[in-house]
């Protein structure tokens, strides 16, 4: 099923005028529909009782019906049904009451059967859409369906004398195939509108999502035309493209090469290609030279799939909040900027830990938003770890920004009982008391620093007076010095005023 | 369940092989013999027709072990072998290898699983296992049960009992001689067009192809998914009955089983035992046009009117229907067939089991071979059919007007079923041909399954019954064809059909 | 339709089927080739009796239980068959370190 074939040439509505800023040359504008596989979390396979665990030695999960024995016959999986759905609902589309498992043949050693099993005429969902965000502003892009499948196993080329090893651990697994319109017009959408899907499947916990693992791949449909063309060109099929940053190059290289054949006036041969990061190019698909021919038919071992609205409205009533309308939500009951909301939502986890932090007694959301996307993400981000497993529950972040807002600490020291709290020294307060880190806001304690402080820098008290203001910092500064970082840095810089205004 | 079975072919003075398993219960229950004497007196039969060629694998060591279970069953007496429970205890019977049995050679009658030990037991063979029945070995079978004859099996052709000239019909022949032959007292079989029912009638035996979805396909190997239904071959009705209700039933491993309870066939047979002498009184028995023209040879046709005079005086009535459409069922059947059967035999490709052709090149190259070396040219034929009609620019042609004449037949037996409660007429046009005769010509050979295959595409239960005999000395079968999920009145039919005569009792002289 | 015996060669390549054995000569492929074209053809002629039957606005029937309607069953998502990788590969051609071994693919 190619978004090519069955897009009509005015698909794109007004983007022609945003790709004709995205290329150089002004007059092509390149039409892109993109084919995401993402494989759906289930435990045991769409239609095979295997488990579907990622890493487990080859073929220990590949189970009769896996390696396809004579006799054995595929049983549908509910969850995936219902995973499929999920998705389905999220991107308002329409769910369908009937669908259909139809066979589609192609020899191939890691198919087992001779066929996969897919759906063809009739999938599961169907057309929906999913708004992105382009430098021109939010844009809709059309999805045209998303059908269930069943994945295929591994060849291994490598160490085998000349000979490829057939892993059938993976065949079997569930995989939703999200089919878009040919609405995009440049790589940089292509790669907006592959984020926006993965982060809506891991919102949606309908998949991990991960790339390294092949649980979400991609292909895409590349061609170009003439701007102000309704004719779409020949289009080219990249493969399996694992990676954001590869989807954007290989889209770029893609479309470069279209460009390229065209204006020397040859013509794009329509074929499958594969995209090569290491020399950043792509190239004919070998095993693909030929051209197909599926044989689709109804699969006699299935009955057709039927939904009632039970089934659908209890998938709709367990639906978690989508991102779009988390994002609004942020903004209109935190007060988040729009750029803060966007951030913390782009991920289900990071928006969790925050309305857990800012729904805490005495947080303020913004301060926890500033701190979240500031030394929190950043600290995941250095040691490559998720939301899920930081060291820092979001109870004790939420601690932290409380010790924060009643001044037991101050904002640096703040920054240090992070660092220990993340290092697994033990608890906020913990960590406060056994480093004795409480700060001093006792007045008389704090105005005899300061007046031990003015004297001793009787230089710098008289440039203050004489109106040069900025001293004061040098000053507040050694008050904290003397404190060791403990005074709360409002009342220095008060005490510290009334004192030299004092004696003035 | 009430086992005075009159019909069955007792008489106290027929030697072992012709007793009905009803008696058998009962003489391994009074001790009159063991499982094991049972068991090792077929295989002796077996040993002894081997110039038939019905079985491709002969189970001897699984099968005394199975009976010597079975005679431990027995003898401690308890509820488990108590002859409702487990009628089947310590009966011998033989399955089509084109079940799956594990430890076992499935070879489905095919050079590319020659080599295959079937690492599991399918639903039908479990279950008959649990039940206590002794497999003595897996019958021959055209390969892939793709054939009219049994003369496509890479392990040769099965020979008629009634005339070693002749074949025994297919695909299930290598069941239906073994069972003629009394080299078992009973068979399982694979029906996708008439390889249950065509064997019968040509080895004059009792055949029947319950309602799809009435038996797990779970572990048959599968040649079209949409028609392929298990079933009996047995020497009388009751046998049937027995067998028929011991391996259907639900099965959660395969899609397309019903979810409903399996009726109580014996009993119902008991049942319908009517003293007056008319137990088929308010029967109406249809008998479509369609299936009485020219081309049924005449001695199959005076049979097949003498039986249906024989019904009419148990009590039915008859009346004329029309399968309008019935002229497509041929057709329709050689489209919709070889698709599905393409597409099933895809995934023998000699990777993961069975042949693989030595030194292949690349990996198309080890398909082709292996495939090609594999594959018998029937098979091949059907696959390259198959491929066709469902290819790019031909689906919509071949295929999808098949579907449509799927429904247009369907619907007419939906009509017919309006006025009457089973339809009858000849299983074949005619008796059984000679070994060779249409090998060469494998159009010919299709239409043997002319009254046949529409029942398949409707998904209806039918049964071939022996119904008498040409000037030759060849069985004649009656077909009886019930409506949807309803097996029940046309075993009743058959049964008291049987209790009236006793054409199912003659057996060939070789065999007596 | 006749069938030629090109077709029967893309056929046989579509459905991976080598029909003449490797040893043979081109001439026995050919011979072979052209039985097979003429017994399709003979086949097709007549499965192509469907067309007398005129099947406008009939909605397919691709299996008996839709007559009934039958929805599909949904199992609970549970694993139930563990590795038996062992027997499995007892009965396989080639296998080696746990997987099934094919000449070289290439992508």
């Amino acid at each position: 099923m190619n978004a090519a074939d069955t897009v009509d040439a005015a698909a794109g509505r007004g983007a022609a005028a945003d790709a004709a800023a995205d290329h150089a040359a002004g007059q092509w504008e390149s039409v892109i529909g993109l084919e995401v596989h993402v494989q759906l979390k289930t435990r045991s396979k769409i239609f095979a009782p295997s488990a579907t665990d990622y890493g487990a030695p080859p073929n220990t999960q590949a189970c009769g019906l896996s390696i396809g024995l004579p006799g054995l016959l595929p049983v549908m999986n509910m969850e995936a049904a219902k995973l499929a759905v999920r998705f389905g609902l999220a991107v308002g589309a329409q769910i369908n009451r009937r669908s259909v498992f139809a066979r589609k043949h192609y020899f191939y050693p890691d198919l087992p059967k001779g066929y996969q099993i897919s759906q063809y005429e009739e999938p599961i969902v169907g057309a929906g859409a999913l708004e992105i965000d382009t430098a021109a502003g939010p844009k809709t892009i059309r999805i045209t369906r998303a059908h269930l499948e069943e994945d295929a196993g591994k060849s291994l080329h490598e160490d085998f004398h000349g000979q490829t090893g057939i892993d059938l651990n993976r065949a079997g697994t569930p995989l939703l195939e999200i089919v878009s319109e040919a609405d995009l017009r440049s790589a940089a959408e292509a790669a907006a509108y592959l984020r926006k899907i993965h982060a809506l499947v891991r919102y949606l916990d309908i998949s991990d999502g991960n790339m390294q693992e092949g649980s979400f791949r991609c292909d895409a449909n590349v061609s170009v035309r003439r701007v102000g063309d309704t004719a779409l060109g020949t289009r080219t099929e990249l493969k399996n493209i694992n990676s954001f940053r590869f989807v954007e190059k290989a889209i770029d290289y893609e479309v470069r090469r279209h460009i390229e054949v065209r204006e020397s006036g040859d013509a794009i041969v329509q074929e499958t290609r594969l995209y090569d990061a290491d020399r950043d190019q792509t190239r004919p698909m070998r095993s693909k030279e030929e051209a197909h021919d599926y044989r689709y038919f109804p699969d006699p071992d299935l009955p057709a799939m039927l939904l009632d609205d039970d089934f659908i409205d209890a998938v709709r009533a367990a639906l978690p909040e989508l991102p779009d309308a988390r994002r609004r939500r942020f903004e209109s009951d935190f007060g988040l900027p729009a750029d803060d909301a966007a951030q913390l939502t782009a991920e289900r986890a990071m928006a969790d830990y925050f309305e857990s932090v800012a729904g805490a007694d005495g947080v303020d959301a913004k301060t926890a938003a500033n701190w979240i996307l500031g030394d929190f993400a950043a600290a995941l981000n250095r040691d490559g770890v998720g939301v899920e497993q930081s060291p820092l529950p979001p109870a004790q972040m939420a601690r932290l920004l409380q010790r924060l807002a009643d001044q037991t600490i101050s904002g640096k020291i703040a920054k240090e009982v992070f660092a220990a709290a993340w290092q697994g020294e033990g608890g906020v307060d913990a960590i406060i008391d056994a480093r004795g880190l409480r700060q001093v806001t006792d007045h008389a304690a704090i105005a005899s620093v300061v007046a031990r402080v003015v004297d001793d820098h009787p230089q710098q008290v008289a440039q203050y007076r004489a109106g040069r203001h900025k001293v004061l910092g040098f000053l507040v500064g050694k008050v904290m010095q003397a404190t060791a970082g403990k005074a709360n840095p409002s009342s220095v810089n008060q005490i510290l005023r009334e004192k030299l205004g004092g004696a003035d | 369940m009430n086992f005075t079975d009159s019909a069955a072919a007792t008489d106290d003075a027929a030697p072992m092989h012709r007793q009905s398993i009803a008696a058998h219960a009962r003489a391994l229950r009074r001790r009159d013999y063991s499982s094991v004497e049972l068991t090792r007196h077929f295989l002796a039969r077996i040993a002894a027709a081997e110039d038939l060629n019905a079985f491709i694998t002969v189970t001897e060591d699984r099968a005394l072990a199975q009976a010597e279970a079975a005679d431990r069953r027995l003898a401690a007496g308890d509820e488990n072998s108590d002859a409702d429970a487990a009628p089947l205890l310590g009966i011998p019977l033989a399955h089509k290898d084109l079940f799956c049995t594990a430890g076992v050679l499935t070879s489905c009658g095919s050079k590319i699983l020659s080599n295959f030990i079937a690492p599991y037991d399918a639903t039908v063979v479990d279950k008959l296992n649990r039940g206590g029945a002794v497999t003595v070995g897996k019958t021959n079978l055209d390969e892939f049960a793709m054939g009219s004859s049994n003369e496509t099996s890479c392990a040769g052709a099965v020979r008629n009992p009634w005339d070693k000239t002749r074949v025994p019909g297919g695909s299930s022949g290598g069941s239906a001689a073994a069972v003629a032959a009394r080299l078992a007292p009973v068979a399982t079989g694979t029906d996708t067009g008439g390889s249950i029912r065509q064997p019968a009638a040509l080895c004059g035996l009792t055949g029947i192809k319950p309602s799809y979805g009435r038996v797990s396909r779970r572990g048959m190997v599968a040649f079209a998914s949409s028609l392929d239904q298990a079933g009996v071959l047995a020497t009388n009705a009751a046998d049937a009955a027995i067998v028929l209700r011991a391996m259907a039933g639900f099965d959660a491993a395969d899609s397309t089983s019903l979810q409903l309870d399996v009726p109580d066939y014996p009993a119902l047979l008991a049942s319908a035992r009517a003293e007056s002498g008319k137990p088929l009184a308010g029967k109406t028995i249809g008998l479509p046009r369609e299936f009485f023209g020219a081309d049924v040879a005449p001695d199959v046709a005076d049979c097949i009117d003498a039986a249906l005079a024989q019904l009419r005086a148990l009590g039915a009535s008859t009346v004329e229907v029309e399968l309008p459409n019935s002229a497509a069922g041929i057709p329709c059947y050689y489209v919709l067939a070889p698709a599905e059967a393409s597409s099933n035999l895809a995934r023998f490709d000699g990777v993961r089991y069975g042949h693989r052709a030595a030194d292949a090149a690349d990996i198309d190259d080890l398909y082709a071979r292996s495939r090609g070396e594999g594959f018998g040219a029937e098979v091949k034929r059907r696959i390259m059919v198959g491929t066709f009609v469902l290819s790019s620019g031909y689906y919509d042609a071949y295929y999808l007007k098949a579907q449509k004449l799927r429904r247009l037949i369907a619907d007419d037996f939906r009509r017919a079923f309006e006025v009457c409660d089973l339809l009858a007429g000849p299983t074949t046009p005619a008796t059984a041909f000679e070994l060779g005769e249409k090998t060469r010509d494998p159009v010919a050979m299709y239409l043997n399954d002319i009254f046949t295959n529409a029942v398949n595409l409707a998904g209806l239960p039918a049964l071939s019954i022996p119904a008498g005999f040409d000037r030759a000395n060849l069985p004649v079968g009656l077909q009886l064809i019930g409506d949807y999920l309803d097996e029940a009145t046309p075993l009743i039919a058959a049964h008291c059909y049987q209790q009236a005569t006793d054409w199912h009792r003659q057996t060939p002289a070789e065999y007596a | 339709m006749p069938i030629t015996r090109e077709q029967i060669a893309r056929i046989a390549h579509l459905a991976r089927l080598a029909t003449a054995p490797a040893e043979t000569t081109e001439d026995a492929e050919a011979a072979e080739a052209e039985e097979y074209a003429a017994q399709l053809s003979r086949i097709l002629e007549l499965v192509e009796q469907m067309n007398r039957i005129d099947t406008n606005g009939v909605a397919p029937l691709s299996h008996p239980q839709q007559l009934a309607e039958a929805a599909l069953r949904l199992r609970a998502d549970e694993v139930t068959e563990t590795d038996r990788r062992a027997d499995y590969q007892r009965i396989a051609p080639a296998a080696e370190d746990g997987l099934y071994l094919v000449p070289r693919v290439i992508e």
